[in-house]
């Protein structure tokens, strides 16, 4: 087992590499570099000298492969580089951002969870029934809305309408100003888990050892409890586990729209300002936390199904 | 009997869209751009406005109109984009094998742990706002099911009896690529296809939303939504029909996705979103 977790450990290696590297690349071509952006800002005439010192500064007068290989060995030691913007390291700038994200992805995922869940669940007990249809109906136009849309609307009728939550932005602590942008979050995930359960309980009833528990004469309700649900919920665990992974990349524009501080709003705002360093780092938080979700729920997945091979 | 009617609404949800996007010339009213008019700005629908007027008294009718273009436009060459990327990797991965395969299989994963939308983020932000931009971005981030796919079935193809018959009868890689292998993956393919306009042009608004995308004042839903965020309170409609356009076009190529998914392999029914 725990030969199966190091290599898994290992796997993430190249994969992160790549990342930086591409990451890397894309930015060290940017046309207009952010010392230009700032000396042409609300002054006339560049000054040559100045330039250089600040290039020289954030050494960035040195070659590509030279920055890429400062860069790349900073980061083993776990530096991420100097934000060019507030001159500080990128991951003082990060580091305040990174509970607001994670919260609002779990927040919107336990929405999701509770609703989409028992929605499938239901679903699959009566397939082809009315219930069946119209949770299918929502699920796919759940997976159809543009999530900033639908934020939108839910910041007009319950904070500007209704006046019931504050349309925008952030308290520590405060459940209030997490409910709409979760809501606006969960929605796609809350219609992938619907769907997914529905398949998953779908194919289970079908199984045969669930036609030898009915053949045994077992009851309905404990058929789907001691069969059923538990093979379920590996499913529906992978589902949301690969879900969460990916949210902190979907969160960007629910957090840009709800003026959230977490990951995503400092991606966009820092790509406004070319903070290039800032960027990167977030960039690479978002890979991050995808990688090592996947990794945890393969890991997870070992440990509840046997059956996966170890090793 | 209910998945028929998924796809036939899919269809007519395109189509609708479609129609709007080529016919915007004839069935807009007025001109996108140039028919502002401050004097009757935040008009509500009703009147001579079908879906009232924006923050500087443009007709959101016609702009919706005109904005199908760039959704449509969009999604459908950005996906076909990657369609061709992912099908050309996955079928030579799967079928040459050995370093190409390895080096394509490092890459689809390196492209699935970056999000499509971050990654075009990134991209967008290095060639700045703009049509042919917005191509690239999202044209280069989303071919990795694509190239799974075919990649899989590749290598479940590559051993058959007919493939090796092709062989034995002299036929080329190149041939037997294109003649015997691709006319046996365009199913999946096309299916996923059929989703990815429909997650392309969520993503056009995204970007547009952001300011990164279309920039105005060429209409596009995007950024007509963008605008409406500060008018939510006075002209909530500027908002709300951008925003219903792009959930029915989206929502029509999902269906069309599903209804061919199932009609091609009913095993796979729903089974993946």
């Amino acid at each position: 087992m725990l030969h199966f977790i190091l290599r898994r450990m290992l796997q993430m290696i190249p994969t992160m590499l790549a990342v930086v590297l591409i990451v890397f690349v894309i930015f060290s071509v940017v046309p207009g570099s952010f010392i230009s952006g700032l000396m042409s800002e609300g002054r006339n005439a560049t000054n040559i000298q100045a330039m250089q010192h600040l290039n020289a500064q954030f050494g960035l007068d040195q070659p590509v492969p030279v920055r890429l290989w400062n860069y790349v060995t900073g980061l083993l030691q776990g530096d991420l580089g100097i934000s060019y913007r507030t001159r500080e390291p990128v991951w003082n700038v990060i580091e305040p951002r990174l509970w607001p994200s994670i919260k609002l992805a779990l927040m919107a995922m336990g929405l999701a969870a509770v609703v989409g869940i028992p929605l499938g669940f239901m679903a699959a007990l009566r397939p082809g029934s009315i219930f069946d249809s119209a949770t299918m109906v929502v699920a796919v136009s759940g997976l159809s809305l543009p999530e900033f849309w639908f934020g939108l609307l839910l910041m007009y009728v319950f904070a500007l309408q209704l006046g019931w939550l504050p349309s925008f932005g952030y308290q520590p602590g405060s459940l209030q100003h997490i409910i709409l942008p979760a809501i606006a979050l969960g929605v796609s995930p809350m219609a992938l888990l619907a769907r997914t359960t529905r398949a998953g309980v779908l194919d289970v009833m079908n199984a045969d050892f669930v036609r030898t528990g009915r053949a045994k004469g077992l009851s309905e309700p404990r058929l789907v409890k001691a069969h059923v649900a538990r093979n379920v919920l590996v499913l529906i665990l992978t589902t949301m586990g690969l879900q969460i992974g990916a949210m902190m990349g979907q969160a960007i524009v629910i957090e840009k729209l709800f003026s959230w501080p977490g990951i995503g709003s400092l991606l966009v705002d820092s790509v406004a300002t070319r903070d290039i360093p800032v960027v990167q780092g977030a960039v690479l938080v978002i890979v991050v936390w995808f990688l090592v979700i996947n990794m945890l729920v393969d890991i997870a997945y070992a440990v509840i199904d046997p059956r996966i091979k170890v090793g | 009997m209910r998945l028929r009617f998924n796809f036939t609404l899919g269809l007519v949800l395109v189509l609708t869209a479609v129609v709007c996007a080529l016919g915007a010339p004839w069935l807009a009213p007025f001109d996108p751009i140039l028919d502002a008019d401050l004097m009757s700005s935040e008009l509500p629908p009703g009147g001579g406005h079908l879906m009232g007027t924006d923050g500087q008294g443009r007709d959101v009718w016609s702009r919706v109109l005109y904005g199908a273009q760039v959704s449509l436009a969009v999604g459908v060459i950005s996906q076909v984009i990657n369609s061709c990327i992912g099908t050309a990797l996955g079928v030579s991965a799967g079928y040459f094998g050995g370093w190409w395969d390895d080096l394509v299989n490092g890459l689809t994963n390196v492209m699935l742990a970056i999000p499509s939308l971050v990654f075009a983020l990134a991209i967008m932000a290095v060639l700045g706002p703009g049509l042919p931009s917005l191509l690239i971005a999202l044209g280069l981030t989303n071919w990795s099911w694509t190239c799974r796919i075919a990649r899989s079935s590749t290598l479940s193809l590559k051993n058959q009896g007919f493939v090796q018959a092709a062989r034995t009868a002299g036929f080329g890689d190149l041939n037997i690529m294109r003649t015997q292998i691709l006319p046996n993956i365009l199913g999946p393919v096309l299916v996923i296809g059929t989703l990815g306009i429909g997650s392309a042009i969520l993503a056009e608004a995204a970007l547009s939303f952001l300011g990164i995308g279309i920039r105005p004042p060429q209409p596009s839903w995007g950024n007509m939504l963008s605008d409406a965020r500060e008018l939510i309170r006075t002209a909530p409609w500027a908002a709300i029909f951008p925003g219903l356009a792009i959930f029915a076009t989206v929502l029509g190529f999902n269906l069309l996705g599903d209804g061919l998914r199932d009609m091609l392999d009913p095993h796979m029914r729903t089974r993946k979103a």
